[in-house]
């Protein structure tokens, strides 16, 4: 036994399933199963640049012949769902398993997606785990279905299974012989000619895997309580057994799609009163309503948010619904850039351009977030580049710059930055490079020069990148030079041209040594307050005195750049 | 109603309530019982508020914890344990690091932290234990071992005895840090004693 996340749990399933090679892009909350999965020398991984290159580089590897993973956040499968339609007609050679970590409540992203609806759309199998056991049993299940029906399995996650933890039973590991490799362009060309009988025969593996849902064992009944009768899927089944317990018989489904129909009719049937109790959209209940079977489901659970088993006794037990949360009137802690993060002196001195700030995914979409307020958009990976080109063709009397991370910037920016040139943009990029994948928990990327499993490997050169793409305005400064970052900016901003500036410096982070040299605030302070609009977690108010918080400092030196009356020093460094 | 323990630990991303809750579960599936423990990473980690749930029990099946159900809260930092309070049960106990975090709503002057986050709690007849966490740590001479004083405190009112503690502490980490940690955790155990 082992206490395991459910990420954690899905890379140990691949590994005990004979798992010969996996490829994914970080993002939260999936990150951790390829961290997990590249701890084993028996499968090749890889952080690939973004998610569509993953599911390619996993097919390549499921033609081959082997087991292959990929796995991405939800929205990540948005990037990837060209090549995952094509695989739904092409089917497998090695068994291929998809995960899908969504993240409803947006604990860590922009939307709220239901990627189950994606299983329905591009016709795969889908699972769902509900806890870390489920998680490592079905990614073992998930490789002997792709295999069995030819096709490829979504495992899909949400953030309260990918990150809660649980007992896990271990196995030991299964090898599978490489299924042959072939030519077979049939098979493995995608053509009109091909496609149209892939087409048929995808309606036929479907129909066969619909026949094995009704007897695979994750779709079960459970319970013999009398008041009410359940149907319910992952995340939704934990809460609603801790909120009703031995009051209700459960149909807990697990093979969600395509649905075992024969199970549910003859469940609903059984019962006056049956509902469907499922986290986010209304998935299980329309395909049930679909059978003409009458379910209550989104009629009384919202459809939005995390479930949780508190609203499961609201709307059945007639909990009473408490009047707001009295923590509403405390200060609110949203997350903010750490004490000494590069992109804080980027971001001022981004502010004093008066510039239209287009923004992005990654750390620095914090820098939203008053004092600094400056990026304007955000939208999806990349979209800080294309959003700027379009702002500048409409707008063509405002400055423009676009604000876009290192391993933001590889996985897709480079085709934006390409059409800017190609469309001869007089915008800014911004490129932050704090040599690492931060927000996600620092992975390596093709820019930092290291693989997934910290190897060293070829480093691909951003400025030469920028360069290729036809770019000849290109600045390199350091993010903690203010001087150097004012004079690349103003001069980027108004030569008319296409300009890149790359703004470096390490993630803070990466430096786990307690740092020297910290500053402090001396006895020339005006309280002009000017160095508190950086807003620095470390720089503060206390007694009427802005002080600087030593525990919290990390010695960029970036408040005392900016001091109008030299009255921030390090600490113990003589008056001037 | 049941014998499962409800525990919360909350704080500021990046403070270390990871770890503390990690040795609680672990410690709790060496001893037989079920598990499941709750965690956010990502964003949240960039000094937001965290929470971390651990459940253990004959049998557990939601991870999270709701309003009203946790026996035990260990706050990392004093605006956390405003925050969170709602989630104690009537008969629950509140630890309380005495840390004072502002957050960016208060340094840019939206917000005001407020100063009398303990008689709050009273208050709200919460059962609260307050501690100076940093002091302790920094008597033993490591400022870092904040969360294994908080972990002893808690540990002293949970059912494991002292001996399964100071084991999974020690699998938890490497040997060099091991001895000051295990001096920080027993530091926490024994304040119940000196209070």
């Amino acid at each position: 036994m082992k206490l395991l996340s459910g990420n954690e749990a899905i890379a140990r399933g691949a590994y005990e399933a004979g798992v010969r090679a996996a490829s994914a892009y970080p993002g939260t909350p999936s990150t951790e199963i390829l961290e997990n999965l590249a701890k084993y020398d028996e499968v090749y991984c890889e952080w690939a640049p973004n998610e569509k290159v993953a599911v390619e580089v996993a097919q390549g590897a499921c033609f081959a012949g082997a087991r292959t993973i990929t796995a991405m956040k939800h929205v990540g499968l948005n990037v990837a769902a060209d090549p995952m339609f094509s695989l739904a007609y092409i089917g497998v050679n090695g068994g291929f398993i998809i995960v899908s970590a969504d993240d409803p409540g947006m604990h860590s992203s922009q939307n709220e997606q239901d990627n189950r609806f994606y299983a329905k759309f591009m016709k795969v199998g889908l699972l769902e785990p509900s806890d870390s056991q489920e998680a490592k049993d079905f990614a073992i299940n998930g490789f002997d279905i792709s295999e069995e029906f030819d096709l490829p399995v979504m495992l899909r996650t949400t953030t309260r299974i990918s990150h809660s933890k649980g007992l896990v039973s271990l196995g030991d590991r299964k090898e599978y012989p490489l299924r042959a490799y072939n030519k077979n362009i049939a098979k493995y060309v995608i053509i009109p000619a091909h496609a149209r009988k892939m087409r048929i025969s995808l309606e036929q593996r479907l129909k066969k895997l619909a026949e094995f849902a009704e007897t695979f064992p994750g779709n079960r009944l459970e319970g013999e309580g009398h008041e009410f009768a359940v149907i319910t899927s992952g995340i939704a089944y934990q809460y609603a057994k801790e909120a009703l317990g031995d009051k209700a018989t459960y149909l807990k489904l697990s093979l969600t799609f395509p649905l075992p129909e024969k199970l549910v009719r003859n469940f609903v049937e059984k019962f006056s009163q049956v509902y469907v109790i499922e986290e986010g959209e209304p998935f299980l209940e329309e395909q049930i309503k679909s059978l003409g079977l009458t379910v209550k489901g989104k009629d009384i659970f919202p459809r939005f948010g995390e479930l949780s088993p508190m609203i499961i006794r609201q709307a059945l037990l007639g909990e009473a619904v408490e009047a707001g949360n009295s923590s509403a009137n405390f200060p609110v802690r949203s997350p903010v850039l750490c004490p000494g993060c590069p992109h804080r002196s980027v971001f001022y001195a981004i502010n004093q351009m008066k510039a239209i700030v287009t923004g992005d995914i990654g750390c620095y979409s914090l820098g939203v977030t008053p004092p600094l307020s400056t990026i304007e958009t955000c939208v999806c990976m990349r979209a800080s580049i294309g959003n700027a080109l379009g702002l500048s063709k409409i707008l063509t009397d405002r400055k423009i710059i676009a604000v876009i991370g290192d391993s933001t910037f590889i996985h897709s920016g480079i085709t934006g930055l390409i059409d800017v040139v190609y469309n001869q943009g007089a915008i800014t990029v911004v490129i932050l490079d704090n040599a690492i994948t931060a927000m996600t928990g620092h992975q390596h990327n093709p820019a930092t020069g290291y693989n997934i499993k910290n190897q060293q490997t070829n480093k691909i050169d951003l400025e030469n990148i920028v360069r290729a793409c036809g770019v000849n305005k290109i600045w390199q400064v350091n993010s903690y030079d203010m001087h150097e970052l004012t004079a690349a900016l103003t001069s980027a901003t108004s030569c008319g041209q296409t300009a890149v500036v790359i703004a470096r410096q390490p993630c803070v982070l990466l430096n786990k040594d307690d740092c020297s040299d910290k500053y402090e605030i001396t006895a020339q302070c005006r309280k002009c307050k000017k160095c508190i609009s950086l807003g620095c977690p470390a720089i503060m108010i206390k007694n009427d005195k802005v002080v600087i918080d030593s525990q919290l400092c990390r010695s960029c030196g970036v408040c005392a750049q900016i001091c109008n009356f030299g009255a921030i020093r390090k600490v113990g460094s003589a008056y001037e | 109603m049941n014998n499962n323990k409800n525990i919360m630990i909350v704080g500021v991303g990046g403070q270390g309530t990871l770890l503390a809750s990690s040795i609680i579960g672990q410690l709790a599936m060496d001893c037989g019982l079920d598990v499941k423990q709750s965690e956010v990473h990502g964003l949240s980690q960039r000094g937001g508020s965290v929470v971390t749930y651990v459940r253990y029990g004959s049998k557990i099946a939601s991870p999270i914890i709701e309003r009203k159900q946790a026996d035990y809260i260990l706050s990392f930092e004093k605006l956390e344990a405003l925050r969170w309070a709602d989630y104690l049960k009537p008969d629950g106990v509140l630890i309380m690091n005495e840390q004072e975090i502002y957050p960016m709503s208060v340094i840019s002057g939206l917000a005001v932290y407020p100063i009398d986050v303990a008689d709050q709690l009273i208050s709200k007849g919460i059962n609260l234990i307050k501690v100076n966490a940093l002091t302790y740590a920094q008597e033993i001479g490591n400022s870092r071992a904040v969360n294994m004083v908080l972990l002893g405190m808690l540990a002293y009112k949970l059912d494991f005895n002292y001996n399964k503690w100071e084991k999974t502490i020690k699998e938890h980490m490497s040997s060099i840090v091991q001895h000051t940690n295990l001096q920080a955790f027993a530091m926490g155990w024994n304040l119940h004693d000196r209070a």
